[in-house]
This record gives C-alpha cells, sequence and structure tokens, in this order.
C-alpha cells in the first residue's frame, strides 16, 4: 500500500525535475523491475497502456470532453500530461476484465483444482489523476478491505508505485471538486507531480509521498521548488478547480436519491438509456462481475474465470421466474442509487468520483449530475 | 481461494418432488466449515455452474444435506448426479436463522414450497432441543400434495404431540375416498390456527417471496412483533463473497447480510416495485 | 346442553354481535351433525342453509369429470360455510363434503333473510362480518392464482 512515511506532503518541500528527470524517474521505476503503466495516444485518445519512456507519452495533446462527445486537440504547447482525464481508467489492470480463477481436472470419482494464480504484475502507474486515486481507493475498500479479500486483487494492487499527476486544467465532464476528490490529491502516492509549461521552462514540480518514492527521486536531478513555482503551482491546481463546470451536491444527494425512488425522471432517463453498459465499463469504481464455467471439448478439463458484468444487463438479476429487474428504469435506477446512494450503506462513502467519463462515453449523453439535479428541483414528484 | 470449490461426493440422492431432490454429501478431502441452519452453500457441477443452495440437512457427522429444484443447467446437472459422483462446494456463507431466539418463548415457523428445505435444519434443531421452546407450531404450505416435500418427515412430526403441525395446499384432488385429508387453501390462511401467544413468539418464515409478504402480514395482524419475524431472501448470486454486485438489495448484500432478515430489515427492501 | 343462543355466542363468526340479536338469529339455527364423508351440499341444490362449523373439517370441491373431483378449499371449527345462501338464485355452486366428523348449526336462509329484513341493524352487522370474510378468501384465493410455488404439473 502506498501509505506515506510522513504527514501529507506540502508544497514547502517540493522539488522540480525537468522532461529529463521525469525520463529518469520512468527509466529507475523500469530498472528496478516495474512495468510502467502511462499514458500514450492510441485510436484518436489518450489511453492508458504500457509505456517505454517519455516518447511514449501524449506530447503536445489535450482533449475535449463532453456528454457523448471525446476528440483529442493540439495542444499549443509540448506538455506530456496536457489532457484531462485518460479514456480508460486503471481499473483493466487492477481488476481486469478476464481473470482465470481455477482449472480443475477430473480425476478418478472427483476432481483436482489448480487454483495458483498468475504471477501479479508489478506496476508503477505514472501520471494518475487525484478522481482516478480516489477511484482506486473506493475499488480497494470493495474488493480488499472487506470480509473476503480478493485475492487476484490484492496481488495487483500491493507495491503498485503511484506517480500523481495533479490537475491543472478541468475537463469537459469533470466534477471531482463537488466531489472532494480532486483535483488534486494529499496522500497514498508514491511522488506526485505538477507540470508546469510557462516563462520558467517545462518543468514538473514533485511532491514526495513515501520513502519508496523519494528513493526513486534520489535517483534524478533536482532542484528545491521556489516561490515562483510554488505560486505558479497553485494557480494551476485553482484553475483545474474553478473551471469545473459540472456539480454533483455529494453531502444530499444519498438520501435525495433514497427519498425518490418513485420520482417520474426514472422515466424520462430510461427513456434515453440504451443499457449498453459504457458508463458501468469506463467507471472506476464499478465492480460487478460474473463467473463463466467452461470445459475443454472432453468435459475433463473445466476453467471458471471472473468476467466483468453489468447491472444494465437484462439477465443481471436473473431468478427462475425472469429477471427481478427487467425495465430500463429498473436498472438505471439501481445503478444510480447504487453509485451515489447505498454506497454509502455498504461502504461509509461514495461510489463516484467525478471523473465524468460516464458523461463523456454515454452514447446518448446522459449526464448523472443532470439527472441529480432535475430530481433535486422536483424532490418528492412521483411518477403517475 | 475463496472461489474456490472442494470436492463432496454423492453418498444418497432421494428423489422429494418431479422436480426436486435431497443429496446427500461427504467430503473427499477437506472440510467445510459446519454450516448452521439458513447458511447456504455454493454447490458446483463441474464445468457447468454454481448455484447457491441452502443447507437443508446435517445428518452426522461432516456430512452435508442440500435440497435442490432443477431449474436450470447447473441445478439439473447436480438433481441429475448419480450417488458415488462428486460435486463442488463452497462456503458456508449468509446469516442464520437464530432459532435461539426462540428460547423461553413460542416458536412458529412458516414454510411455503421448497422454502421447507432451508427451514429443516432449523427444525431438527428445534426438536432435538423441544424443551427450550413453550410452543413449537410448523405451518407448511404447498401447490399440491405432490409438491410436499420430505413428506414422509413431516408424517413423523404430524404424529408427535409436543409440535403443532398444520399443512396446506393450493389445490388437492378430492373425491369421495379423500387421498388428501389436509386442508385446502393458502398458507398465510393457517397463521391464525398457530397456537402461540403472539407477543412472545418468534417466527422464522421461508418460502416465494409474495408468500413470506403475506405470511408476515398475517403476523404482524395477528401480534407478532415485526423484529421478531425472520425471512429469507433469495436473489442471482455468482460469488457469494460481496464481490460480484449480484445479489445487492438496496444497500444490503444478501449473501453477506443474508440470506435471512429481521422483517423490519427487509420489508422495506421488498417494497421497492422494480418496474 | 347449550343452546343454540350459547353456541352462537360462542363462535367467531358472531363475536361482537348483540346479545340480542344473537338470541333472535339462534331462532332459525338448528344442531346438525355429518360423519365423515358425508355430503353436505351439491352444486345446483337450492342454498337453504347457513352452516357454521363448530367441530371438524368441510371440503368445498368442484368435480371436473377428467380429473374427478378437485377440492379448492378446506373450512374448520370457527369458521363459515356457504354464501350462496345470500343472494339469488339461491344455488350452491360447489360440493361441500365432511372430510372429518363434522358438528355445526345450520341457519335457516329463507328465516336469516327475513329477519335482517325485519331488523336493518342486525342484517348490516351481519353482512358486515360476511364481507369481512369474502375480503379474505377472497384475497387468499387470488394469490393462489399467482402460482407462487411454480413447478409442478401447469
Amino acid at each position: 500500500m502506498n501509505e506515506p512515511s510522513a504527514p501529507a506532503p506540502t508544497l514547502d518541500d517540493a522539488a522540480v525535475i525537468d522532461l529529463d528527470g521525469l525520463a529518469g524517474v520512468i527509466n529507475a521505476l523500469v530498472d528496478d523491475g516495474f512495468e510502467v503503466i502511462g499514458p500514450t495516444v492510441r485510436d484518436n485518445a489518450v489511453v492508458l497502456d504500457r509505456i517505454e519512456g517519455v516518447a511514449d507519452l501524449p506530447a503536445g495533446w489535450g482533449d475535449e470532453q463532453d456528454g457523448a462527445h471525446y476528440r483529442l486537440r493540439r495542444r499549443a504547447d509540448e506538455a506530456v500530461f496536457g489532457f484531462t482525464t485518460p479514456a480508460t481508467s486503471w481499473k483493466p489492470f487492477l481488476h481486469p476484465s478476464r481473470e482465470v480463477l481455477f482449472r480443475a481436472r477430473r480425476d478418478g470419482g472427483g476432481f483436482e483444482v489448480d487454483d495458483t494464480p498468475e504471477p501479479a504484475p508489478r506496476y508503477a502507474f505514472l501520471g494518475v489523476r487525484s478522481c482516478d486515486l480516489a477511484g482506486i481507493g473506493v475499488q480497494d475498500r470493495v474488493l480488499r478491505s472487506g470480509n473476503v479479500p480478493d485475492p487476484g486483487y490484492a496481488a495487483r494492487r500491493d507495491g503498485v508505485f503511484i506517480v500523481v499527476a495533479q490537475c491543472g486544467e478541468a475537463g469537459g465532464t469533470c466534477f471531482c471538486a463537488s466531489m472532494a476528490t480532486g483535483p488534486t490529491s494529499e496522500a497514498g502516492f508514491d511522488l506526485a507531480i505538477t507540470e508546469l509549461v510557462d516563462g520558467g521552462g517545462h518543468r514538473f514540480v514533485v511532491q514526495t509521498g513515501s520513502e519508496r518514492g523519494a528513493g526513486i527521486l534520489g535517483r534524478v536531478p533536482i532542484r528545491p521548488a521556489d516561490e515562483t513555482d510554488r505560486g505558479a503551482t497553485r494557480r494551476a491546481w485553482e484553475r483545474a478547480e474553478g473551471e469545473q463546470t459540472r456539480r454533483l451536491p455529494a453531502a444530499e444527494v444519498a438520501d435525495l436519491l433514497g427519498r425518490n425512488l418513485e420520482h417520474p425522471r426514472w422515466d424520462d432517463v430510461a427513456s434515453r438509456c440504451l443499457a449498453c453498459t459504457n458508463c458501468t465499463m469506463v467507471c472506476p469504481t464499478c465492480f460487478c462481475g460474473t463467473v463463466e464455467d467452461t470445459t475443454d471439448i472432453t468435459g475433463t478439463v473445466a476453467e471458471r474465470s471472473r468476467t466483468w458484468d453489468s447491472c444494465f444487463t437484462l439477465d443481471f438479476t436473473h431468478l427462475v421466474g425472469g429477471p427481478v429487474r427487467a425495465s430500463v428504469r429498473a436498472r438505471y435506477r439501481q445503478w444510480l442509487t447504487h453509485k451515489l446512494s447505498t454506497w454509502f450503506d455498504q461502504f461509509g462513502e461514495s461510489g463516484c468520483v467525478g471523473c465524468g467519463r460516464c458523461i463523456a462515453w454515454c452514447p446518448v449523453a446522459i449526464d448523472l449530475t443532470e439527472e441529480v439535479a432535475a430530481i433535486q428541483r422536483s424532490d418528492g414528484a412521483v411518477r403517475s | 481461494m475463496p472461489m474456490t470449490p472442494l470436492p463432496y461426493r454423492v453418498t444418497d440422492k432421494r428423489w422429494e418432488t418431479a422436480d426436486t431432490a435431497t443429496l446427500t454429501m461427504a467430503p473427499v478431502d477437506r472440510v467445510v466449515e459446519a454450516p448452521k441452519p439458513g447458511q447456504f452453500l455454493m454447490l458446483w457441477a463441474f464445468g457447468v455452474g454454481e448455484v447457491p443452495i441452502s443447507i437443508s440437512g446435517r445428518p452426522s457427522g461432516d456430512l452435508l444435506e442440500h435440497t435442490i429444484r432443477a431449474a436450470g443447467p447447473a441445478t439439473t446437472t447436480l438433481t441429475d448426479a448419480p450417488v458415488g459422483d462428486v460435486v463442488g462446494v463452497r462456503g458456508p456463507f449468509g446469516t442464520e436463522w437464530e432459532v435461539e431466539r426462540a428460547h423461553g418463548g413460542d416458536l412458529l415457523i412458516v414454510a411455503g414450497g421448497i422454502g421447507l428445505a432451508p427451514l429443516r435444519l432449523a427444525i431438527h434443531s428445534a426438536l432435538e432441543h423441544r424443551d427450550r421452546f413453550r410452543s413449537v407450531a410448523l405451518l407448511v404450505g404447498a401447490r399440491s400434495p405432490d409438491d410436499l416435500v420430505f413428506r414422509s418427515e413431516l408424517d413423523a412430526w404430524l404424529d408427535r404431540t409436543d409440535v403443532q403441525v398444520e399443512i396446506t395446499v393450493d389445490y388437492a384432488p378430492g373425491g369421495g375416498d379423500h387421498r388428501w385429508t389436509g386442508d385446502v387453501g393458502l398458507v398465510t390462511e393457517l397463521v391464525r390456527q398457530a397456537d402461540v401467544s403472539p407477543a412472545s413468539t418468534v417466527a422464522l418464515v421461508c418460502g416465494p417471496e409474495v408468500m413470506m409478504r403475506y405470511t408476515a402480514q398475517a403476523l404482524l395482524d395477528r401480534g407478532v412483533p415485526a423484529r421478531s419475524i425472520r425471512l429469507s431472501a433469495e436473489r442471482n448470486m455468482r460469488c457469494a463473497i460481496g464481490h460480484c454486485g449480484h445479489c445487492q438489495l438496496g444497500g444490503r448484500f444478501i449473501c453477506l447480510d443474508g440470506p435471512v432478515f429481521d422483517h423490519p430489515d427487509l420489508a422495506p427492501l421488498l417494497a421497492v416495485r422494480e418496474r | 346442553m347449550k343452546s343454540i343462543a350459547d353456541l352462537l355466542a360462542d363462535h367467531e363468526f358472531f363475536a361482537g354481535l348483540e346479545p340480542a340479536h344473537v338470541e333472535f338469529l339462534s331462532g332459525c339455527g338448528q344442531n346438525v351433525r355429518f360423519p365423515a364423508g358425508a355430503t353436505v351440499f351439491s352444486e345446483a341444490d337450492p342454498a337453504e342453509h347457513f352452516y357454521v362449523l363448530r367441530e371438524g373439517k368441510v371440503a368445498l370441491e368442484v368435480h371436473v369429470p377428467d380429473a374427478g373431483a378437485i377440492v379448492i378449499a378446506t373450512l374448520g371449527a370457527g369458521e363459515v360455510l356457504g354464501a350462496s345462501w345470500l343472494f339469488p338464485p339461491f344455488r350452491w355452486q360447489f360440493d361441500a363434503l365432511a372430510v372429518t366428523d363434522t358438528a355445526a348449526v345450520a341457519l335457516d336462509a329463507a328465516c336469516l333473510r327475513q329477519k335482517c329484513d325485519a331488523d336493518p341493524r342486525l342484517g348490516y352487522a351481519l353482512v358486515q362480518r360476511f364481507a369481512a370474510l369474502l375480503v379474505e378468501r377472497l384475497q387468499a384465493t387470488r394469490l393462489r392464482l399467482v402460482d407462487l410455488y411454480g413447478g409442478g404439473e401447469p
């Protein structure tokens, strides 16, 4: 786990590195045996993938995000973290879409099970946005801290080296400020970098969050941050917070939705929702899965895998007589009330981190902040 | 590993009705923790699938009994399994009936259809320690006489003088020489006949969800305190350990917070119309 | 030896009815016994009595040619049997057979209807009790239509 070795790092102890320094950080991580995952451009989007060096980073690329809208745009500068959120989250690495749980072989009258897990990769995540770091934390509390920890998740999660990229701009769909999950992180990382491209040059202001982080940073040339660096960093953070146009009333939304289960707005959103499950796939906290049992053609070797599933599918709630949640209305309501309301009952916090991906990647531009606002405006209305 | 089943061998199989069988199974090697009444286990049909089935009996030692209705590929494979076949067992999971809550007072058990199976171990436990309760009453409902499970055991319980047993079916063939001399009617209608003092009664109810809702209402109408009514809920389950999300009902995971709930905790969740 | 009025006053159905009304109604009643297997009434017979069941069990049945007699309800001590006596055409809809030795008070239907006409307050009290019973039975019967248990033969 990324426990800070000291109280939350402030900018007072920050260091400054340049692009070569960043390259040095990546090399140090690779030398230490980490598989470095970071942002890169592929298929007209900034996605997360294995990177070898700074050349793989999306230099000069920014993005436009809005409801059902994602475009890359060319920046005027060569910032390498000039996008807002990558199209994908870190979820596919920590909680992959398919994971073999065991293989079993028929043997005499019974069967032998081999549930030895694949060796877990040693990941270093480069450029984690605060919302996504919060998302990782939310999944930690579902899959790692519960009654029965998920051993696969724990193995992949333990020891992940995290380099947060603090935000200097807000994305079109971002609302982390109202969810108190960003735009900056204060803990839970090994290093946190804020990219600055201005009169002072292209540089990164680095906060150290752990001894491990300090060790890596110690292998690249640094200079201490001065007041100019600190001022520019704070202004960048303030811009990231101030530019956000969407918000969710985080403190009230749990009770608001809990008392509005029969609100007519659910019918309204159901008339638009395609139940395509995009939102659950791009969401960093959605954890629902299912289990698939298969055999080889002889029927002597069986394999069981865990795969992603979505509460939007018709047979998610299948019982003998049919699905419990047959209508799209019932399924959309389940997703949103779980994410924003009953998640509190289960895990003591919201399931939403304000990354806004569900808004950008919904083909019909359903915006959960707008849906909540509509319910709030006519709190207590009941469908006829 | 939490998703890995242990091999258990089927040592006996009894058909209760045309589509429901009780399997007795013994561990091949490692043993699961002893299940308590109300808990369930995930039974795995090799390569086909896994289903949550309540423990329905613990005849002796490490033997487990499960009563399974053939309703899909996994359950059909399990009920088709011949004696000697090996199935996978994982668990036990979930909350218990907590029969001991009725100690010193009256115990009322209401079972609908195959709902008698999850209650069977609780009934065994109550009869084994009969002196810890004042009155014990068992109300059983089923579609028709052919759909009653544990027939021979029901007959044995009917013969006992220390427990009141009332059985009703939705319909039964009649005629001059009646084959069925029990009641015909909805199981909720038996609630008024139970010989218990409602204020000091703990009621355990299991059956189709609609039956549980109306039975609970009949119990409340008779004066049984809501907190003394325990129900067993059912939802689709894939993992039984709170990770797959399928069994969520409101803010509860049926596999972790249930399947057995006190009425005041479950009733508002069942009342949400999933339309 | 209890009088008819005493037997009616003891019975659940008449709970809360004014003693004077119970006395008034008892004039319509007589004790009856049906040994196990005996027919209480048959479908299409004139519905001439309202039965207040004291002991035993009665099965209401429908006769279906290829399925024989199907029991659609059983009624026991503390319950009442018969609804068709209240309204024209005053004909039984179902068969009723005693499952076990059954003791009841049979109230003459014409006598009951006449007394209700004579004393509307009594009429209202009786019909109120009857309506509550019918609603309860209707609800339970409707729930049985839902076929909650599933499985088996359709």
